[in-house]
């Protein structure tokens, strides 16, 4: 078991035939997911790294059976691509692709809503589920099958937690990235729901960042009600100054709403530990699990 | 993108919202015509920050030998760091009641916000924190945008009732005038009630999302004018750079590990002189190019590198480095940690050139902390 993608998934592309949706599908595939076509509009018909190629969506379901897609698409055309995929009543959307105009996700994200898919992204890393299949960029050789759920907003820092908890002999359930940027389809909120559901995760780390309030409602309305499982939490930005953003469109602060300390207080009144650093929380997982 | 004033009241006119009159000067003789023109006006410093009031940046001038003084003021002046190179010269409004009308996003609820208050003028966050009661908020349907009776519902809720009949057509305004620009955050605040009852845009405040300027490539902004040169200078080299105000320059893969590294540098002591992140996939001709930059800082004393080599890769990272100390006779401290893909390559090179790789990054933050104290 794990949340989200096994072995099982059927995963779809689109934006195979382009050069991150080539490079990303080899190594997916070189990890052992079963990616069974692509979508690249005025190509269907063709094959591309010996997978059949669609020209929609709808089209690659039908023939494939897909039930997960991954989105490389650039910016200006992904909004679109994750409302084809949902359209096609793909249950699981990933979009990869980082600047997609606010608006656009706006709108996307409540279609999404309304055919009942679930979008993780945009602008994130994806997800794994260690030993069995990988929808995104998050690198494969770090990651390890065991007992621990990741929840992230950054990319980066997910890896290097993923790293560290594998190099000290703690696997993972699944590590999911949910993105950094302002209009995101899942919470930290419905995963952590998912991780709670999920007999093989034993513990959870969370991964937030300055701005927002996905922690603390996922701190007040899931980890502060029963989680039932240990949870070790992590807020990037505790230095970053008010008002700047900070590379995320995501990561910048306004006021007192979404700084760090609000969100290490949620947590910790919640019952999270809250760590200072990845090491700390790599010590703490260690900790929890043996 | 940001705009300033006169910038955004000319989108607001454009979009039919009423704005006071008025004309752009950048010397007193212009300034002076102005009033000429006009009659009693305000000089307003046009710089893209806020406080300009409390600096000194707002004149008012009733007669044209009055405007010439207050222009001669005003042009010239720095505020927060902007040189002030343009006045907005425009018609006094006889306020009676000043209210706030603004959009942004809500990310908590993943939709766009229309906000609407019977208390403008002051901070919007202050009134939220004080008198809730005077907020009101819609989130419109993204897909069928505000419909008249939930503005009205706005209204009504916001206490501005006898105020419906002019405040419907506004919002609508507003909320299209977001629609079509991408903007992201559009405020009208103070929104004046007028004397004989108008509604009118004293000042305004427009931002049009980054990501969205690929369609409004006409649109021309702030930033270029009056931005920090460093920050600038980052811009015309594509880097993703936010100055801060420490003395470790930091670069670092990903914003979230950055962030991060900015974290454990003040943990251990020291203050980061900025936030760069050369995102994934960087070659070595972007690790050059951000340590370039960084080298122009006079205030940074010591540099820290931390990169997760996902798709970034450690030997392309070393080469970068070692090719910028070559080319930059760079002396500054440098500590690099480097871990992920290609880290045992990256490492031998590193080695190779005198440059210790550190393992983890809070080893690294803590000896760079100690090399630039030290120089």
């Amino acid at each position: 078991m794990s949340i989200l993608l096994s072995r099982q998934s059927r995963v779809l592309v689109q934006g195979l035939t382009g050069r991150e949706g080539t490079f990303h599908t080899e190594a997916m595939r070189a990890f052992g997911t079963t990616v069974v076509g692509g979508v690249s509009p005025g190509k269907g018909g063709t094959t591309h790294l010996e997978l059949p190629v669609f020209d929609t969506v709808a089209a690659a379901v039908q023939a494939t059976g897909a039930d997960v897609t991954g989105i490389f698409v650039p910016a200006p055309f992904a909004a679109d691509a994750i409302m084809e995929a949902a359209a096609a009543s793909i249950p699981l959307i990933v979009c990869i692709t980082e600047g997609i105009p606010l608006h656009d996700m706006v709108r996307a994200r409540a279609f999404v809503a309304q055919q009942g898919s679930r979008l993780i992204g945009p602008n994130c890393p994806g997800l794994v589920t260690a030993g069995e299949a990988k929808v995104g960029i998050i690198p494969n050789h770090i990651n390890r099958p065991g007992p621990v759920g990741i929840v992230s907003r950054s990319g980066t820092l997910t890896y290097e937690v993923i790293q560290g908890l594998s190099q000290a002999g703690v696997g993972q359930s699944t590590s999911v990235g949910i993105g950094g940027d302002p209009i995101l389809g899942l919470s930290f909120k419905e995963v952590l729901t998912l991780f709670r559901d999920d007999p093989a995760t034993k513990a959870v780390v969370l991964i937030g960042e300055i701005g927002g309030s996905d922690e603390e409602v996922a701190a007040d309305e899931v980890i502060a009600r029963d989680f039932g499982k240990p949870v070790i939490g992590f807020i990037s930005g505790r230095t970053a100054p008010p008002g700047k953003r900070m590379g995320h469109a995501g990561a910048i602060i306004s006021g007192n709403r979404g700084t760090a300390q609000s969100k290490v207080e949620a947590l910790t009144r919640a019952g999270a530990k809250v760590c200072d650093t990845i090491e700390d929380v790599v010590a703490a997982a260690q900790a929890t699990i043996t | 993108m940001k705009f300033l004033e006169y910038q955004v009241k000319e989108r607001f006119k454009t979009a039919g919202i009423p704005v006071p009159e008025g004309r752009l000067a950048r010397t007193p003789d212009e300034a002076t015509r102005a009033a000429g023109a006009l009659g009693p006006i305000a000089i307003k410093a046009q710089v893209p920050v806020g406080g300009r009031g409390k600096a000194g940046g707002i004149k008012l001038a009733r007669t044209p030998a009055e405007a010439r003084v207050m222009a001669q003021d005003v042009l010239g002046m720095t505020i927060k760091g902007y040189e002030v190179q343009e006045v907005w010269c425009e018609t006094l409004v006889e306020i009676a009641r000043e209210l706030y009308l603004g959009l942004t996003l809500d990310r908590d609820q993943r939709l766009l916000v229309l906000i609407l208050s019977a208390q403008g003028g002051m901070e919007i966050e202050d009134v939220a924190a004080q008198h809730p009661e005077a907020i009101a908020r819609l989130h419109p349907d993204p897909w069928r945008g505000p419909q008249p009776y939930e503005i009205r519902e706005l209204i009504f809720g916001a206490g501005l009732g006898p105020l419906q009949a002019a405040l419907v057509p506004l919002v609508m305004k507003l909320y299209s005038l977001a629609r079509t620009l991408d903007g992201i955050t559009v405020e009208i605040n103070p929104l004046a009630v007028t004397q004989d009852g108008g509604l009118v845009a004293a000042d305004g405040k427009l931002e049009v999302d980054d990501n969205a300027i690929f369609r409004h490539k006409d649109l021309v902004g702030a930033e270029e004018a009056g931005e920090d040169p460093l920050e600038a200078e980052a811009k015309r080299r594509h880097l993703t750079y936010v100055r801060l105000d420490g003395t470790i320059g930091v670069i670092g893969n990903g914003a979230g590990l950055v962030m991060n590294t900015l974290d454990l540098v003040q943990q251990q002591g020291g203050r980061a002189a900025n936030f760069l992140d050369i995102g994934g996939g960087a070659k070595a001709d972007v690790v050059h190019n951000a340590l370039e930059l960084l080298a122009m800082d006079p205030r940074v004393r010591g540099i820290l590198i931390n990169i997760f080599g996902g798709i970034t890769r450690g030997d392309e990272v070393a080469k970068g480095i070692i090719e910028a100390r070559r080319d930059l006779g760079l002396k500054l401290p440098l500590v690099v940690r480097m871990t992920g893909t290609r880290e045992a390559e990256g490492r031998k090179l590193l080695e190779a050139a005198g440059v210790a790789p550190e393992v983890t990054a809070t080893a690294a933050a803590r000896k760079i902390v100690e090399l630039a104290s030290r120089g």
